[in-house]
């Protein structure tokens, strides 16, 4: 700061960073990207380890012994699942009772804005049943959620026969502090987001859903199981939740913890871990799991069950069974063991899990990266945005200077500047705005008079009026002042890059995967830009292109690579996804895509074609 | 509260008119056992509907045996009374068990045991120093402090209404304490400070944590249940500890305020290891002044230890549906307390007249009928004071068999509950939900809920509402919390339509505390003490308002004062709510690196910005300032 304030100084310090600036811009985003790469080798990260002290040291016994009694349940449930042609309310509710649950039901209906062509719904009905198991002398302040979807034909029928053997077996012991909350919901996430809603008497996303009448006070953590095979190979844990918020990294470690206890495979991203850190394989294969989970989180979706309880401050995470056909194998005893001393463990807590991370990412299940590793990567981006900044401030400002009587002489040029700034800026988010609102409301129309469905409808309105918005400032700009000059676009630029600068720094700080994905590229082609770039490149490093890249890179990971007009598909389904998400669960991806980084890459937009 | 007292002295004077026609008796309490008696051969028909066996001449022959006792056992007494002084004549204790099968399959077991203290507390500055049965640690606490009334009680656990219907004597989670001061004391916060003082000495627990901050004068809801028209509430005190754990260290000082402690009677089932191995846990303690006969001519001072528990099911009974005293206490009954004039365990065997549902043994043929809580009960009585009670064995161990099958969700006439809506750490909202299950009849409740000042109440956004319909309270109380100094007190009375769910809301603002008024684990929560909810509930049968000694403790507790309804008090649940909370795990780390925020970063930016900059004048070299230096000494012009 004392360099700053001494002038002679500044200026050489302003000298140096305008002179060197390109060069120090290309330095930092290649020392950002090799930063982020380098948070997946394992000397450069940390080995997990459990903060929380009640879970650490206090160690429990699992005697959960009726997996066997589980499969059984399991077929019962789905012979009766089938005869009810969906959730079999009254008998879950009987399986509860005996098991001496208060048990409880909860209907919900929600209307979707358009047809969900994956999970082919639109009209949902369901209802959510639900069993307390009252620990002994607590005063029902607290509780723990153990909950397992009932989906749709052959699947999960396990993890909700598990969910019951584990009831019962709870209810004979006496050792429970916190309320244990055995949910069955109906229609995955809507289903949990009525029932989550219904529980803390919130209305966001417009649900019609029946009042609770039983509760256990406020919940402290949530397990969710999914299961399908009555033999596993591993499971796979999954953190990453709605807005890409992530429970307590202590939840990650207790699974991790138990899963070392009893010789379970366990898996995160459906990735092994390796031990061979050293070799490229190794390396590579770190780096793909902590890719996929930025991925993951960047998208900003729901991957589980547990990822609508992150919203209510309760630390959750899904729990996935998977049979992989490997040899090794994984009794559902053995699996209910695990989710005993988990459950146990987690009603051993005093307080909420707060003692670790929760902005973190993980390379493999005993390694993570905390913030304080991985904001610098960011970091790195987003300083060129400001040093491209500064040096168009200086430029702008240098002529200015140089003119003897000051104040007048510099105010000049600008005023107009206000003008040829606010129109673009205006225009571009007008644009944004029709881009959120207009797919979903416009629906009907676009039906009416295109042979398309109504969620194509909604997808293809969304992408028209993205392309609209490519021309639309190219014309208001010739309609409004004709020719632009060279000051106009560096004041629009220099606005353009701090609005920016801004924006990708609050995404990052809630959403790092976000943040860092729009970064790397964004950052390259609005640093970059004057008047005289292609406008093809532009194109192809736009928001869109981003997802477009996103959606090949995320089946290039999972091992399932797809064709370019699969991969087509699959992006349009992540749009209306996006839409879905937001309307049902209340993601805010889609809208600050739409509302905010989308506008904002029009402004540059515009810069390409000033003249 | 006085028309209440001229309604009890008309009833005792009807009451006694109407026994002095009946018979000659020489003493009021030969009176007690004449209506006894007569209470008894008016169930003699229902005995034989529900027990055929039974011959009436055996009955007749056993309630004969059963008076010469006690007539014998009065004499004795009465011999010792002739050595001891006149004000402790009439000492007398009382123990009771009740037994409940629940509908649930759990069992409920109510312990009751009464001391009178036969002393005129009234008379100010008398100094007490003769205690016979009653325990002198409280006495002393009584005379000390200037108490009128105390009542206390620790929980441990939440009454499950839903499932076990209504307890005898209703009790919040945690630690509950209330107190009516006499209306001579001046200082009435600095006597309470103290008694909470003392009586956390005197029960093992942290009832010094009562001050100010957690203490509410209740305006309507706590009203004396003793002698005493006292109505000015500023005498009353009221305060909850919902995080009060409670445990053994609570439950011995209890047990060694009862004349026979633990070695005899009813109390040497009180056993922690079992007691705590329930679902529910509660003990109480009562001190009222009541009349010592009809006339109320005499006065004394009436302690209640009252222990209720509830085993479960699953985890203490195995699920076998099968209770036995030895089950639940791990203890045989083998005599009644020496000291005590009567004791007795009570069987309900009301939902089970045929024995279709359990099956006790060993079987009794006393039966009692009494008026609990608008219901019409009969018991089973066991009484210990007689031999043959225990049999040949010598010790008594009652066994329920269930044969059939219960389990749904019973419908209280009167229920609430209580959660937090909403989410973050702003705001919230506080709902209570009252439920009116009576099909017909619309009743008024009492509502109170205190507040810790640390959740900000918007007082405007209260809302009550019934049948989706707006129901304005026709009397509310509103005491603002002061921040650090008095917490909210919320009182209304609000109707509640017949068959209907009423709900109250109100939104509050979590405060941001001081770092130093944060508990050791503030990640756990803060906790918000249960909601009063107190009512006369419309009865099903006419309630018994004679208030005389001849009914069971556990139906005669709180005083009726109509036929057409009885008092319920329900408690909510407490709740427990995050406020927003400073990362305590480092604060070593917070501390210095917010002052180097605030040193370098804020300081220098001030710096920049408010600063004006002035290219002032290069430094002249070393040499030159030397020279210059040299110059100015021989007065010669500097060099620039």
């Amino acid at each position: 700061m004392g360099l700053l304030s001494d002038p002679s100084r500044r200026k050489v310090l302003t000298g140096l960073l305008t002179r060197l600036n390109t060069p120090i811009c290309i330095v930092c985003y290649l020392a950002g990207i090799v930063w982020f790469m380098g948070l997946a080798f394992e000397p450069f990260t940390l080995r997990t380890y459990m903060s929380e002290n009640a879970m650490g040291s206090t160690m429990v016994e699992e005697r959960f012994s009726s997996g066997e009694r589980a499969l059984s349940l399991a077929k019962e449930f789905d012979a009766h699942k089938r005869k009810a042609g969906g959730m079999p309310v009254e008998w879950l509710v009987k399986a509860m009772q005996s098991r001496g649950l208060e048990v409880f039901t909860q209907s919900f209906s929600r209307k979707l804005p358009f047809p969900d062509e994956n999970k082919e719904r639109y009209m949902v009905r369901g209802t959510n049943v639900y069993g307390i198991l009252r620990a002994p002398r607590a005063p029902r302040t607290e509780a723990l959620v153990i909950t397992a979807p009932c989906s749709p034909g052959n699947t999960n029928n396990q993890a909700v026969a598990l969910l019951l053997a584990l009831a019962q077996y709870f209810r004979n012991q006496i050792y429970w502090a916190k309320d244990i909350i055995f949910l069955v919901n109906e229609h995955d996430l809507i289903g949990t987001q009525a029932w989550l809603e219904g529980y803390h008497h919130t209305n966001i996303t417009e649900y019609i859903s029946g009042s609770l009448r039983g509760r256990a006070g406020s919940i402290q953590a949530a397990l969710s199981l999914e299961l399908s095979s009555d033999v596993i190979t591993s499971l796979d844990l999954v953190l990453e939740g709605l807005n890409g918020q992530l429970p307590n990294l202590d939840l990650a470690n207790l699974f991790y913890a138990f899963c070392q206890k009893l010789g379970v495979l366990c898996t995160i991203q459906g990735k092994l871990q390796r031990n061979d850190w050293d070799t490229a394989e190794g390396y590579t294969h770190a780096a793909q799991t902590m890719m996929l989970m930025v991925l993951k989180q960047a998208c900003g979706r729901s991957w589980g069950d547990h990822g609508l309880f992150l919203r209510y401050h309760i630390e959750a995470a899904s729990v996935r069974g998977i049979n992989s056909f490997r040899h090794y194998k994984t009794d559902a005893t053995t699996i209910g063991r695990l989710l005993e001393g988990m459950v146990r463990k987690l009603n051993n807590l005093l307080e909420r899990l707060h003692q670790s991370y929760f902005f973190y990412l993980l390379p493999s299940l005993s390694r993570f990266v905390s913030i304080g590793y991985y904001m610098p990567a960011f970091g790195l981006l987003a300083v060129i945005l400001l040093l491209r900044a500064l040096d168009l401030w200086v430029h702008l400002g240098a002529p200015a200077l140089a003119a003897v009587d000051g104040v007048t002489e510099a105010e000049q040029p600008s005023s107009p500047g206000v003008l040829t700034v606010l129109t673009p800026v205006v225009i571009s988010h007008l644009t944004g705005v029709a881009l959120y609102l207009l797919p979903v409301h416009l629906q009907e129309m676009a039906v009416e008079h295109f042979p398309v469905s109504e969620t194509e409808a909604v997808v293809l309105t969304a992408i028209a009026i993205y392309t609209a918005g490519l021309a639309l400032p190219h014309n208001t700009q010739r309609l409004l002042s004709g020719e632009g000059t060279e000051q106009g676009w560096k004041v629009l630029k220099l606005t353009a890059l701090l609005y920016l600068a801004v924006l990708l720094g609050c995404t990052a700080l809630i959403n790092f995967s976000l943040g860092f994905i729009l970064a790397v590229t964004l950052v390259p082609i609005t640093a970059s830009i004057t008047p005289a770039l292609y406008a093809l490149v532009m194109v192809l490093l736009s928001p869109a292109f981003t997802i477009l890249y996103c959606v090949f890179i995320y089946q290039e990971l999972i091992e399932a690579p797809v064709s370019v007009s699969e991969g087509w598909m699959l992006f349009l389904s992540v749009i209306s996804q996006g839409i879905l998400d937001h309307a049902l669960y209340g993601s805010l991806v889609y809208p600050l895509l739409a509302l905010f980084i989308y506008p904002c890459w029009l402004m540059f937009w515009n810069i390409l074609f000033w003249n | 509260m006085a028309a209440h007292r001229c309604g009890l002295s008309l009833v005792f004077i009807l009451i006694f008119s109407s026994l002095a026609c009946h018979s000659s008796c020489d003493s009021l309490e030969n009176a007690n056992e004449d209506t006894e008696e007569k209470q008894s051969v008016s169930d003699t028909p229902r005995e034989v509907n529900s027990d055929g066996s039974i011959a009436a001449e055996d009955l007749n022959e056993r309630r004969g045996r059963s008076t010469d006792a006690e007539l014998d056992r009065r004499d004795g007494t009465r011999t010792s009374e002739a050595l001891t002084p006149a004000a402790a004549a009439r000492d007398e204790f009382q123990e009771e068990l009740v037994i409940r099968p629940l509908h649930s399959g759990d069992i409920y077991a109510s312990f009751q045991f009464r001391t009178l203290w036969d002393t005129d507390f009234l008379q100010e500055g008398q100094k007490v120093s003769h205690y016979r049965l009653f325990p002198k640690s409280l006495g002393q606490v009584l005379s000390k402090f200037s108490v009128r009334e105390l009542h206390i009680s620790f929980t441990q656990g939440f009454w499950r209404t839903m499932q076990w219907g209504q307890p005898f004597i209703p009790s919040p989670p945690g630690a509950e304490l209330w107190v009516w001061f006499h209306d001579t004391v001046s200082d009435v916060d600095g006597n309470w400070k103290e008694l909470t003082n003392v009586l956390s000495g005197i029960f093992c627990a942290s009832l010094n944590f009562i001050d100010l901050t957690n203490t509410v004068q209740p305006s309507a809801s706590f009203k004396p249940l003793g002698l005493g028209n006292a109505t000015d509430h500023r005498f009353l005190r009221y305060a909850t500890l919902p995080r009060e754990i409670v445990c053994t260290e609570n439950l011995t000082p209890w047990k060694k305020l009862l004349p026979c402690g633990s070695k005899a009677g009813l109390a040497v089932l009180l056993k922690s290891e079992k007691l705590f191995h329930s679902s529910f846990h509660s003990q109480a303690v009562h001190i009222r002044p009541v009349c010592q006969d009809e006339q109320c001519t005499s006065k004394a001072w009436e302690l209640r230890q009252t222990l209720n528990v509830v085993f479960d099911l699953y985890t203490a009974g195995q699920g076998k549906k099968e209770w036995s005293l030895f089950k639940m206490f791990s203890r045989t009954l083998t005599e009644a307390c020496p000291l005590a004039t009567s004791s007795k365990v009570y069987v309900d065997i009301t939902d089970n007249p045929e024995g279709e549902l359990f099956e006790l043994s060993p079987a009794t043929p006393l039966l009692s009928q009494a008026v609990v809580l608008g219901d019409r009960r009969t018991y089973s009585v066991f009484d210990l004071t007689r031999a043959e009670t225990f049999g040949q064995l010598r010790s008594l161990n009652l066994l329920l068999r269930w044969k059939g099958d219960g389990g749904e969700m019973l419908r209280p006439l009167l229920h609430a509950e209580r959660y937090v809506a909403g989410f973050g750490l702003q705001t919230g909202e506080i709902h209570t939900v009252i439920y009116n299950n009576h099909p017909y009849r619309a009743f008024p409740v009492l509502l109170m809920d205190s507040v810790p000042w640390y959740l900000q109440l918007y007082i405007h956004t209260l809302t009550v509402t019934s049948k989706s319909r707006d129901n304005k309270p026709s009397y509310i109380h509103y005491q603002p919390a002061k921040d650090r100094h008095r917490p909210h007190l919320l009182e209304m009375l609000i109707q509640l339509p017949p068959h209907s769910m009423t709900e109250v809301t109100v939104q509050f603002e979590r405060a941001l505390l001081k770092w130093t008024e944060y508990t050791p684990d503030p990640n756990h929560g803060f906790y918000v003490g249960s909601s009063v909810v107190s009512a006369l509930v419309p009865s099903m049968v006419a309630m018994n308002t004679n208030f005389t000694q001849d009914q069971p403790l556990f139906s005669s507790f709180v005083p009726v004062k109509e036929e057409s309804s009885y008092f319920v008090r329900v408690y909510t649940e407490p709740l427990l709510v995050n406020l927003p909370t400073p990362d305590f795990s480092m604060p070593y780390n917070v501390i210095c690196l917010t002052c180097t925020v605030v040193a370098v970063g804020y300081g220098s930016f001030y710096n920049l910005l408010t600063r004006t900059f002035q290219v002032d004048e290069p430094s002249l070299p070393l040499a030159k300032r030397l020279a210059n230096l040299i110059r100015r000494i021989r007065g010669v012009p500097l060099l620039t």
